[in-house]
């Protein structure tokens, strides 16, 4: 995966292959469906076994676990309102399936599942598909009243209504892509400069000492790319329950 | 909210991001035949497999998380939460009960005040209508005994001022025998009567 002689090969990170050996190869399980399933364990993990103390002063691993529960749950009552406590399991597992996808993508030699478009864009329509079939449940036909807005006058309607189903459709293209760049310009930087770091250091005597300052940029970028890992997947969360408070709510 | 990113917007951040990773890239002869973003490449068969994986695990996590993570965290915070309230409410009720408990100290030590107060002043009074009772007696007495003495007084002058007109008549007499040699007693008398008026103590 490392620089094959004079070259960079910043994207052959992202490449799918089969993972767990045969069995996954018959159902084309991928390395980033195994990844997908690590996050899940991890998360699972810590809300059971985290929280398995139920201790009235919480320790670490409960602490932890509690952090993350009432960050989601005032993000989501904050947003939405209290009735938007029945969205907060769903906008809970999307925060925290993004989030340890782009936190587990940066260990070594792990895959980073949040920087395929399709895996986003997968997420995103779940988002979309909930959203609008909430709106519809709630609201019925009025649901269609959300594309032309109260007060607006009437000969504006063929302006606003395209203008305002294009932003309603355009939206999980936009909370996809903003994910998936995001991950994969991050990762792309990464592996430049590391193979920057092993190019360098095949320069005779002075490469190991020019070789550091890619290195210090990479240790550098790690905690950018920590920052924008847990930023992408708030990012994530707070537009879904945007989107929520405008299906409970219109407007 | 996303109105000001349309889709044109997130298209060109896109484009522009892939066109930097490729651009990265530095045009490196890639060892896969593609060359492009093998996240773009979707004739592979992997990526509809990711996608479709993806929605079960993603799936049975939600599935896991609401119906028996999320539920578990939310007891433990609702316990605390109870236990917080019901901590509070006891030492609400015991504050209660100390200013109950104080107040009737207070009261207690007020009453014990006002009826020391009120005993105090029954002993008092009781004693100065003693006193004073003992005072009258004492004074009845005493006048008692000063009117006895001065009765006993004026009989005891009485009789000595009689002794004195006898003594005096006969010392008269006595003198005016020695001097005359005559016997006027009666005279004598008189006269002894008659000075004793003239000085007062007859």
């Amino acid at each position: 995966m490392a620089a094959e002689g004079k070259t960079i090969d910043a994207l052959s990170q992202f490449e799918l292959t089969h993972a767990l050996g045969p069995v996954g190869a018959a159902v084309n399980f991928t390395q980033s469906n195994a990844f997908m399933l690590i996050a899940a364990a991890v998360i699972v993990l810590l809300m059971t076994v985290g929280m398995a103390p139920r201790a009235i002063v919480p320790g670490r691993l409960q602490a932890a676990a509690e952090t993350f529960y009432e960050f989601v749950e005032n993000l989501v009552v904050g947003q939405v309102g209290h009735e938007g406590k029945r969205y907060f399991p769903f906008v809970f597992t999307l925060f925290m399936f993004v989030l340890l996808g782009n936190v587990i993508g940066l260990f070594p030699y792990a895959f980073t599942y949040t920087s395929h478009i399709a895996v986003t864009f997968g997420l995103a329509a779940i988002v979309f598909v909930l959203t609008t079939l909430v709106a519809l449940a709630l609201h019925g036909k009025k649901f269609f009243g959300y594309f032309f807005p109260e007060g607006a006058p009437l000969w504006l309607a063929p302006i606003i209504v395209p203008v305002e189903v294009v932003s309603y459709l355009s939206r999980p293209i936009s909370l996809s892509v903003r994910l998936f760049a995001n991950m994969v310009a991050g990762h792309v930087l990464l592996k430049v400069f590391a193979t920057f770091v092993v190019l360098l250091g095949g320069l005779g005597i002075v490469g190991p000492l020019v070789a550091t300052l890619p290195l210090a940029v990479n240790v550098l970028l790690i905690g950018f790319e920590l920052l924008v890992a847990f930023l992408q997947a708030y990012v994530f969360a707070i537009l879904t329950s945007i989107y929520l408070h405008d299906a409970v709510h219109l407007h | 909210m996303m109105k000001p990113m349309p889709l044109a917007g997130m298209l060109a951040l896109l484009a522009t991001s892939a066109a930097r990773a490729v651009e990265t890239a530095g045009g490196a002869m890639e060892e896969t035949s593609t060359g492009g973003m093998p996240q773009l490449d979707f004739s592979n068969p992997l990526m509809l497999a990711q996608v479709v994986w993806m929605l079960i695990i993603f799936g049975v996590l939600y599935y896991v998380l609401a119906n028996v993570a999320l539920p578990r965290v939310t007891s433990v915070l609702e316990e605390r939460r109870q236990r917080i309230e019901g901590d509070l409410e006891a030492a609400r009720a015991a504050k209660a009960e100390a200013d109950t408990a104080a107040r009737a100290y207070q009261d207690a030590t007020a009453k014990a005040r006002a009826d020391s107060q009120a005993a105090i002043a029954g002993a008092l009074q009781a004693a100065q209508a003693e006193a004073s009772t003992k005072n009258e007696a004492l004074n009845a007495r005493l006048a008692e005994q000063i009117e006895a003495a001065e009765a006993r007084i004026s009989t005891a002058r009485d009789t000595a001022m009689a002794a004195l007109r006898e003594v005096a008549t006969d010392t008269a007499n006595a003198m005016v025998t020695r001097l005359t040699g005559l016997k006027q007693e009666s005279a004598t008398a008189t006269a002894v009567q008659r000075q004793l008026a003239a000085q007062g103590r007859a």
